[in-house]
C-alpha cells in the first residue's frame, strides 16, 4: 500500500481480529478441556483456565488410549494417519505428475482419450463409488491393511491438470535445448522438470497431505480393527453414547494431537508454499 | 567442420500446411550463413529441422559426410542459441554449460577446462556460480553462447539470438557474433528477419519468402542485384522504389532500355536518387518530377518523401541535411546502371 492510513487500517484489522477470536476460540477450549479432570467437564461447569492436568492427561491419550471405547492408545492413531496421509501425498504426486508427463511431452494414440479420462474422474470422488471401490478393496483382501487405506484415494484428476498445466507453460524450447545437450525423455524429466516443479509439488504436496488427513468416509468402511484405525475415526469412537462416561479430557486431547500434523506440514512448507502459488518465473 | 547440405526440404504439418517448400543450398565449410526473411517464411522451422527438432517431410539434409534427417538432435553435433536462449532455470552458470558434456560422459577435468574456457572467451567468468534470473539479458545472451562453444561442434545455429536485446547492445553483441564465429572457423546458420543483421553477419545470404528461396548470394551481390522484388524491397532500408509500367510506358523513361510489351516494374534504390534542377534525365537514366510531402532529416542524411505526378509515393534518401522543403517541386533523377527492371510479376530480373 502506499497510502499511509494510520487510522483507516483499525477497521480491517477489527474485523481480522474478530475472525481470529471466532477461529481460535474452539480451539482454545478444547486445549483448556484437554487438562482438566474429567469430572469438572462432566459437571458442565467448562472452565476458561487450562487446569493443571496437562501432563497426565496427554500421557494417558498417547500411550495408554481410552479405558472403555477403542482401547487404542492415540500414538498408534497417529501413526496410521501419518502413514495414509503421507502415502496418499507421495502417490498422488507421484502418479500424477508421471501422467501429466505422458499427456504433456509424448504424442501417442489416444492421448486425449486418456487426458479426458482422467478428467472425467473429477466427477467421481470416492462418495460415488463407494461400493464398487469398496467390494475391489475387499476382494484383494485390502481391508485393514495400509493399502486399502491409500491406495484407492492415490489417483488424482486435479493433481495431473495442476501438473499438465504447468508443463505446459514450460517452454518448448527448454526441451529441444535438452534433446541438442543430449538428454534423453528420463535425463529431461529428472535434471530439468523435477527441479521446476518443485515449488508446485511442495504445495500440492500440502493440500493433500491435508486431504489424506481428514479423510473420515474410506477409512471408516475399509478399517474394523482398533490398531489400524486412523485419528480423525478414533475421535469420534471415543464419544460414547450410550451408558458409559466419555472421558472429554481424552477426547478433546486427541482433537489436539490431530491438528498438530497439518499445522506442522504447513509450517514446514509455507515458503514453498506460497512461491508454488504465486511464481511465475520459468 | 562440416558443410551443410539442404536438397530439396520440405515440411508439411499435420494438417497440411506447407512451411517450407523445396529449399535446397549449401553452406560451405566455415561460412556464415544468414537465412532472411519476412516471419512465417519458414526461416526457423529450416533451422529446427537442420537441428533435428523437427522433423523432416522429404528431403535430405547433410552436415559434413552425413545425411541427418534420422539422427537424434544430440548426435549430429550441432549447437543452437535459441531466441529465448531457453537456460536452465534451476542450474548454474556453470551447470548449463556443463550439461551437454556431462551428458556425452566428458571426463570431469575436461568439462572444466572447455567451461573455463568458453567463459573466459566470452567475459562470464564471473557469473558461473549465478543462476540465469540474476543475469541480464545480454548476460543470459553470453551463457547461451557459451553453452554452445563448449560442445565443440561442427556447426552452430542461432535462432534469432538477437532479438531480445535493446538495440545498443544488439549492436555490440552483432559484431562480437561474426568476431567469434570468424575466430573459430565453425561453419554458422543464423535466422533472422532483420535485414540489417543480415547484411553484417552473412558470408552467405538466403533470403526467404512464403517457404521458398527467393535469392541466394553475398550480401553485397544480393543489394546489388536483387533477383526479385521481394528481394528488391526486403534487402535495404527504407525500401527500394518499385514503380510499375504499363506497356508503351517504360520507353518514355528509358532511352535504350528493352522492355517486353506486357511492361515492367523499375525499381530505384532511395539511396540511388538525386534532386536534380531540371527535368533532364541523364542518358538511358530517369528523371521523376514529384511533389514534396515531407521530409525527415536524421543528420547524416535526409529522407524526402514525395509523390509523382503519375500518383506513385516515392522515398528519396540524400546526403547530408540540404533537401527540398515540404510542397516543393522537386525532380528525383537515376542513372541507367542504377536502376534495377523486373518483370510484371516481380519474379524475374531483366
Amino acid at each position: 500500500m502506499v497510502e499511509n492510513r494510520p487510522f483507516g487500517n483499525i477497521l480491517p484489522h477489527l474485523i481480522l481480529w474478530i475472525g481470529i477470536a471466532i477461529m481460535v476460540f474452539p480451539v482454545y477450549l478444547a486445549f483448556v478441556g484437554s487438562t482438566h479432570e474429567p469430572t469438572i467437564i462432566s459437571n458442565g461447569q467448562m472452565p476458561l483456565t487450562p487446569g493443571s492436568h496437562f501432563f497426565e492427561n496427554y500421557y494417558r491419550t498417547i500411550f495408554i488410549g481410552t479405558t472403555g471405547t477403542t482401547r487404542e492408545p492415540v500414538a498408534t492413531m497417529l501413526m496410521n494417519s501419518f502413514v495414509m496421509a503421507m502415502a496418499i501425498a507421495c502417490g498422488k504426486i507421484f502418479i500424477s505428475i508421471l501422467s501429466a508427463y505422458a499427456i504433456v511431452y509424448f504424442k501417442f494414440p489416444l492421448r486425449m482419450t486418456a487426458f479426458w479420462l482422467i478428467f472425467i474422474t473429477l466427477m467421481l470422488p470416492v462418495e460415488v463409488r463407494i461400493y464398487p471401490t469398496y467390494k475391489i478393496a475387499s476382494d484383494l483382501n485390502l481391508l485393514d491393511t495400509y493399502s486399502g487405506l491409500t491406495l484407492p484415494l492415490v489417483a488424482s484428476a486435479t493433481a495431473t491438470l495442476l501438473f499438465r498445466q504447468f508443463f505446459m507453460t514450460v517452454p518448448d524450447e527448454l526441451l529441444e535445448a535438452s534433446r541438442i545437450d543430449g538428454a534423453g525423455p528420463f535425463r529431461f524429466f529428472f535434471d530439468t522438470l523435477l527441479p521446476l516443479s518443485r515449488t508446485n509439488m511442495a504445495a500440492l504436496f500440502v493440500i493433500l497431505f491435508i486431504y489424506g488427513w481428514n479423510q473420515y468416509l474410506w477409512p471408516l468402511l475399509i478399517t474394523t480393527r482398533d490398531d489400524m484405525q486412523t485419528i480423525v475415526i478414533g475421535i469420534k469412537k471415543m464419544i460414547v453414547t450410550s451408558d458409559a462416561l466419555t472421558e472429554w479430557q481424552l477426547v478433546m486431547a486427541t482433537a489436539m494431537l490431530a491438528m498438530l500434523p497439518p499445522v506442522f506440514v504447513v509450517i514446514a512448507m509455507q515458503k514453498l508454499f506460497v512461491r508454488g502459488l504465486v511464481e511465475t518465473e520459468k | 567442420m562440416a558443410e551443410v547440405t539442404l536438397k530439396d526440404v520440405r515440411k508439411v504439418y499435420p494438417g497440411g500446411v506447407e512451411a517450407v517448400k523445396g529449399v535446397s543450398f549449401d553452406v560451405p565449410d566455415g561460412h556464415f550463413c544468414v537465412m532472411v526473411g519476412p516471419s512465417g517464411c519458414g526461416k526457423s522451422t529450416l533451422l529446427r529441422m537442420i537441428a533435428g527438432v523437427e522433423t523432416i517431410t522429404s528431403g535430405e539434409i547433410r552436415i559434413g559426410e552425413r545425411i541427418v534427417n534420422e539422427i537424434e538432435p544430440s548426435e549430429r553435433d550441432i549447437a543452437m542459441v535459441f531466441q529465448n536462449y531457453a537456460l536452465y532455470p534451476h542450474m548454474r552458470v556453470y551447470d548449463n554449460m556443463a550439461y551437454g558434456l556431462r551428458n556425452r560422459k566428458t571426463p570431469k577435468d575436461e568439462i572444466d577446462r572447455r567451461v573455463r574456457e568458453a567463459a573466459r572467451i566470452l567475459e562470464i567468468d564471473a557469473l558461473l556460480d549465478r543462476k540465469p534470473r540474476q543475469l541480464s539479458g545480454g548476460q543470459r545472451q553470453r551463457v547461451a553462447m557459451g553453452r554452445a562453444i563448449v560442445r565443440r561442434p561442427k556447426v552452430f545455429l542461432f535462432d534469432e539470438p538477437l532479438s531480445n536485446l535493446d538495440a545498443k547492445l544488439r549492436i555490440t553483441t552483432r559484431v562480437e557474433i561474426k568476431k567469434l564465429q570468424k575466430a573459430l572457423g565453425t561453419t554458422s546458420v543464423y535466422v533472422t528477419h532483420d535485414q540489417l543483421e543480415a547484411m553484417t553477419l552473412a558470408d552467405m545470404l538466403v533470403v526467404m519468402n512464403a517457404g521458398r528461396v527467393e535469392q541466394i548470394g553475398a550480401p553485397l551481390a544480393v543489394y546489388e542485384r536483387p533477383a526479385t522484388t521481394f528481394v528488391a524491397t526486403f534487402i535495404g532500408a527504407p525500401a527500394m522504389n518499385l514503380l510499375k509500367m504499363g506497356g508503351a510506358e517504360p520507353a518514355l523513361l528509358l532511352d535504350n532500355a528493352s522492355v517486353p510489351a506486357e511492361g515492367a516494374i523499375i525499381g530505384i534504390r532511395p539511396e540511388d536518387f538525386a534532386i536534380g534542377a531540371g527535368d533532364t534525365a541523364p542518358a538511358g537514366g530517369v528523371a521523376l518530377p514529384l511533389t514534396v510531402g515531407a521530409v525527415e532529416k536524421v543528420g547524416p542524411e535526409s529522407f524526402v518523401y514525395g509523390t509523382l505526378d503519375r500518383g506513385d509515393n516515392v522515398i528519396v534518401r540524400l546526403p547530408g541535411q540540404h533537401a527540398p522543403a515540404p510542397g516543393e517541386r522537386a525532380v528525383a533523377i537515376a542513372a541507367r546502371e542504377k536502376l534495377h527492371i523486373f518483370s510484371v510479376d516481380g519474379q524475374q530480373r531483366l
